[in-house]
């Protein structure tokens, strides 16, 4: 089957946004790069997932963060929100948005993260 | 904890962004502290391409790739530090945004052989108001500038720190992690006095 045509399969022979539906915009609940989210169930006891989203959904068993469910199903990040999104909506997981952006951190959290690094 | 009437059921995860010329050391930075080899996300980019022999009124759209390398540590089981390295190529300026925004503060790394390669992240991180400091990668190879030297350079606020490192080396690693702590917390000490 050696044709000169043989380079059209460097490309993905399922374009990333086949995974969502052509969807490339979700309602993303603002998810963002460090929104943790944790399954609320194993892909097992959902029917009829599509595989990229059970594997978003084995992955997530801990909480994870976007970018890391992204780099661990290595699917880019705007494909990873949509299935994310999805999910949520499903009830299959939830999220924790980072603090909101618009206050500064709390003396807490800073000093809690100042000790974490010391320790390391 | 104190709690600020958030749910509690999930940990906290926060940011450090880590910024730098291409080739600086950002992802060996993240990688001597980080607890998982530093993992790489992808973003998508669809961008009108502008080469001038396009034909008129034809626009080709092409899509490229983005790669973020990033680290985590988990403080404790309530809170995740994730250090996040920005993309090497200064035109994606649309996710710098994105990795500054809600960071508690950032590391310019420096390399005293292309010093004006930090230029832009220096610059970035002064208009939006993120705490930075300065971290000068010692390269076997490059000559020692002093901090002062770097400072200048860079024309630096007098409050901002530059430190010497070693981005392959975890305890020196550390000592940055260390210096943008103790800076983003005398600025939050100051902004709440004022």
């Amino acid at each position: 089957m050696s044709t000169p045509t043989e380079a059209w399969f460097d490309d993905p022979l399922v374009r990333p946004y086949a995974v969502t539906g052509g969807r490339t915009r979700s309602s993303q609940r603002g998810l963002d790069l460090i929104t943790l989210v944790v399954a609320m169930r194993t892909p097992a006891e959902v029917a009829d997932l599509q595989p990229e989203y059970a594997m978003a959904l084995q992955v997530c068993q801990q909480p994870i963060s976007v970018a890391e469910v992204s780099a661990k199903i290595d699917l880019p990040l705007q494909v990873v929100k949509v299935v994310l999104s999805d999910l949520i909506a499903q009830g299959h997981l939830i999220f924790r948005s980072a603090a909101p952006t618009n206050e500064a951190p709390s003396q807490y959290i800073l000093q809690a993260v100042l000790d974490g690094i010391r320790r390391l | 904890m104190a709690s600020e009437g958030s749910d509690r059921r999930l940990t906290t995860a926060v940011k450090i962004v880590v910024a730098g010329g291409f080739g600086v050391g950002k992802t060996t930075l993240v990688g001597s502290v980080s607890e998982v080899p530093p993992l790489r996300t992808e973003e998508l980019i669809t961008e009108a391409s502008s080469r001038v022999d396009d034909l008129a009124g034809v626009e080709a759209k092409t899509t490229t790739t983005v790669a973020l390398d990033f680290g985590r540590i988990t403080i404790s089981p309530e809170l995740i530090l994730y250090l996040f390295g920005t993309p090497g190529q200064n035109r994606f300026w649309f996710m710098w945004d994105e990795l500054a925004r809600g960071a508690l503060g950032a590391v310019v790394l420096a390399d005293t052989r292309r010093l004006d390669s930090c230029f832009p992240a220096v610059d970035f991180f002064e208009r939006r108001g993120l705490p930075f400091i300065v971290a000068v990668n010692c390269f076997d190879d490059a000559y020692r500038y002093g901090t002062e030297e770097v400072r200048a350079a860079l024309d630096l606020d007098p409050q901002t720190p530059v430190l010497l490192c070693d981005a392959r080396d975890r305890e020196s690693t550390k000592q940055v992690l260390v210096t943008l702590m103790h800076h983003v917390m005398a600025g939050s000490r100051l902004a709440r006095t004022h």
